[in-house]
């Protein structure tokens, strides 16, 4: 008796497709972009790069520079890229932090003058010649990473700075081990121990200045250094984003019904066009998007504390465009689609996948570098980088032109081919 | 029932004019040179059996099916231009009205749609509402009537725009009787009102209540028209059918039916006569060649029997 049900229950499964790619085409594709993310693929571990600023060019500066540019998961940057391929004057300072702010990079290295005169710094941080890293606190493991590689770099590209500094410790601590140098050395063994007991001497990694290496590095975080809760806002429009996609396609899928019901066809014979009505459910649904988006950051600001009223204008800019570009995915979604059924699975596969790759379930920071690019091809993408614009980086209207653009036309070219299709629906 | 006015018609004043209307679904003729004319004040009933042809006709004539060849045009003007539409109205087959809006928000919603706003709106809405008996309901949600009350409602859906030509396709599908009847009335008054009705349906008694002229259709075609008097006249004439039930086996009963000029219909003899003195002469042979009668009746030829006789096949097939 359980073989029929069995059989029967196999035959509705095979038939229906739509429960067929939740089942089996879903799982592989999150699957492999989980794998491809954390699956420790060494050719496809993400590269960070990196502004390098040289303000000492000595030779032990150099040296290290050299060193870094050697390190395979580094992209050494020494001047800002040019699109016309002209060529553009190196990284100083100040353009180098302004790069850093403006999401060029999330490090820059500032070696200053005079580290090539001390550059090993044996002990706690050294002041004045350490190197600067300047980090956007979004992203927490590209400083950790550089300040290692910086360590690794300078062990392995200035052995005689190492020897020289050496020698100067031993001269100024050990000298010939004489009865008056050793109790020299006891002396300042006391010293020391005397400050590792009263905390004097700062032992462990601060945020501030790395002194657990060979080369002093002094952190300084150059964005988001003044936010109160760093990752809220990314997360707001995140998963605000994917939430919208899901809205959006369910929103649209009325149409569905209303063509099911004969609705549609009672509309079509009145004054209204499918122009007409397809550019009223899209408003509608922008509205509603955009609404959605508002009450997020809206409980973001009252119980994260996510600066919202100090961003007005590029929050209403971003979401707007945000918002024209999700109705309009989903007015393809329910164009394409014959059922509610098939129109439920499609977008859950789809904008599950959209946002696994675009970001809305892990920073694209993390990603391959390959699929840092793919996430090009999602909405979530365009969305979040517009958003961390406005939040984190405090950038002005005028930055986000490019996610505005991205969006605006997605959700005009989208709309364009839902209407196209929707022809089915105008005449038999 | 009330008649059509004698008045000359012009093709200006012609409520709805279809010529040589031909629609093709790929190797399938569903309307295959059909051609009608409806006057102000008048029901024309389409008549046929499901997938006859009447809903494509009426789906042609209100914009939704594009006709291969033919035309359709409302007081002169085409059937596509914004003249005619206006002047048309729709009750589709489904309950195509939204289910999450009340009665009111429902008929305000199809009312903007058609161009009416304001005080035109609402009294329009409060006409509409009358007319179905839902002024009671008006603050319901759609989904929430009964089968009765949302097929009044989606009739009044069909004419808030107050057209002087409605297409009623099947609006009863589904309803109880009494329901049926509150129906029936709604479209009496709006006949009554001049409005010209076409009302496709596969019930004859509706046919035979509602319509002045019927237009009896199957596999496209219109293969009567007229009044009921001169349908079931030009089938019959003066003839009446007597149907006759026997008891014993169907095949002997079925070969017994044939040779004497009848048929079966859902195992009941049917034969047409001239004069009733043929009964007692079938039911004499009945009884000589040894079929137990069971019940016998006379009846006068109807739309149904009209239908049956012009194309072998019942309504309801």
């Amino acid at each position: 008796m359980i073989l029929p049900i069995i059989r029967t229950a196999i035959v509705s499964l095979r038939r229906d497709r739509a429960a067929l790619a939740l089942s089996f085409i879903l799982p592989i594709s999150f699957f492999s972009i989980f794998a491809a993310i954390f699956g420790g693929q060494r050719d496809a571990t993400p590269k960070i790069h990196v502004i390098l600023v040289d303000e000492d060019q000595s030779t032990a500066s150099q040296q290290l520079v050299h060193a870094l540019q050697r390190e395979s998961s580094l992209v050494i940057m020494t001047r800002p890229t040019s699109k016309d391929k002209t060529a553009t004057p190196d990284y100083t300072a100040a353009t180098a932090e302004d790069s850093v702010k403006a999401g060029d990079a999330p490090v820059a290295l500032i070696v200053p003058k005079g580290f090539g005169q001390n550059p090993i710094s044996f002990g706690p941080a050294q002041t004045g010649s350490g190197i600067q890293l300047l980090n956007d606190s979004s992203d927490i493991i590209a400083p950790q990473m550089v300040i290692g590689l910086l360590q690794k770099a300078a062990m392995t590209s200035m052995p005689v700075a190492m020897a020289e500094q050496g020698m100067k410790y031993t001269d100024r601590y050990i000298g010939g081990l004489t009865p008056e140098q050793r109790k020299t050395m006891e002396s300042n063994l006391d010293t020391l121990r005397e400050l590792q007991k009263n905390g004097g001497l700062d032992t462990t990694a601060s945020s501030g200045n790395s002194s657990g290496g060979i080369i002093s590095v002094h952190e300084r975080a150059v964005v988001g250094e003044n936010k109160k809760n760093p990752m809220v806002s990314f997360y707001a429009a995140a998963i605000g984003v994917m939430f919208l996609l899901f809205t959006a396609s369910g929103s649209a899928g009325v149409l569905l019904d209303e063509a099911d019901s004969g609705t549609l066809d009672r509309v079509l014979s009145s004054h209204i066009t499918m122009t007409t009505l397809l550019a009223g459910k899209l408003t509608y649904n922008t509205l509603l998007a955009f609404t959605q988006l508002t009450v997020m950051f809206l409980w973001a600001w009252a119980v994260f504390h996510v600066d919202l009223f100090s961003h007005i204008p590029g929050f209403i800019v971003m979401g707007l465009s945000t918002a024209v570009a999700v109705a309009a995915f989903g007015m393809l979604l329910a164009s394409m689609c014959h059922t509610r059924a098939q129109l439920g699975a499609v977008s859950t596969l789809l904008i599950l996948i959209m946002s696994s790759v675009g970001g809305s379930m892990f920073p694209r920071y993390l990603m391959p570098e390959g699929m840092q690019k793919a996430g090009l091809f999602t909405i979530n993408a365009w969305a979040i980088d517009g958003f961390t614009k406005v939040f984190w980086r405090d950038l002005p209207i005028t930055a986000l032109w490019p996610q505005v653009s991205v969006l605006l036309a997605t959700g005009i070219v989208l709309f364009l081919i839902a209407r196209r299709i929707a022809r089915r629906w105008e005449f038999a | 029932m009330a008649s059509a006015p004698a008045v000359p018609v012009s093709s200006a004043t012609l409520p709805l004019a279809i010529d040589a209307l031909v629609k093709r679904f790929g190797a399938l003729t569903a309307v295959d040179g059909v051609s009608l004319e409806v006057r102000a004040g008048e029901c024309l009933g389409l008549l046929g059996p499901n997938g006859a042809g009447k809903s494509t006709t009426i789906r042609a004539i209100v914009g939704r099916v594009i006709p291969d060849s033919g035309s359709i045009t409302v007081f002169g003007a085409r059937a596509d231009s914004a003249q005619a539409r206006a002047a048309l109205g729709w009750v589709p087959q489904e309950l195509a009205v939204y289910p999450r809006l009340t009665c009111k928000e429902n008929l305000v919603a199809f009312g903007s749609y058609h161009g009416l706003s304001g005080k035109q709106l609402a009294e329009s809405v409060a006409w509409c509402l009358e007319w179905a008996a839902l002024q009671d309901r008006s603050g319901d949600l759609a989904g929430k009537l009964s089968g009765g009350m949302k097929r009044r409602l989606n009739m009044a859906a069909g004419i808030i725009q107050r057209p002087r030509v409605v297409l009623m396709d099947e609006p009863t599908v589904g309803v109880d009787p009494q329901s049926r009847n509150r129906i029936f009335e709604m479209i009496e008054a709006l006949r009554d009102s001049g409005t010209a009705i076409v009302y496709t349906t596969h019930y004859m008694e509706e046919a035979e209540r509602l319509c002045d002229r019927v237009a009896i259709i199957d596999h496209g075609r219109i293969i009567a028209l007229g009044t009921n008097q001169e349908l079931v006249h030009n089938a019959f004439a003066s003839r009446s059918q007597v149907l006759a039930r026997f008891a014993g086996p169907v095949d002997r009963i079925a070969a017994w039916v044939k040779s004497h000029g009848g048929r079966m219909v859902d195992a009941t003899a049917e034969f047409t006569i001239e004069r009733s003195i043929e009964i007692a002469a079938l039911l004499d042979s009945a009884a000589n060649d040894g079929l137990e009668l069971e019940d016998v009746s006379l009846r006068r030829p109807n739309l149904e029997s009209v239908f049956l006789h012009l194309t072998g096949r019942e309504l309801r097939e």
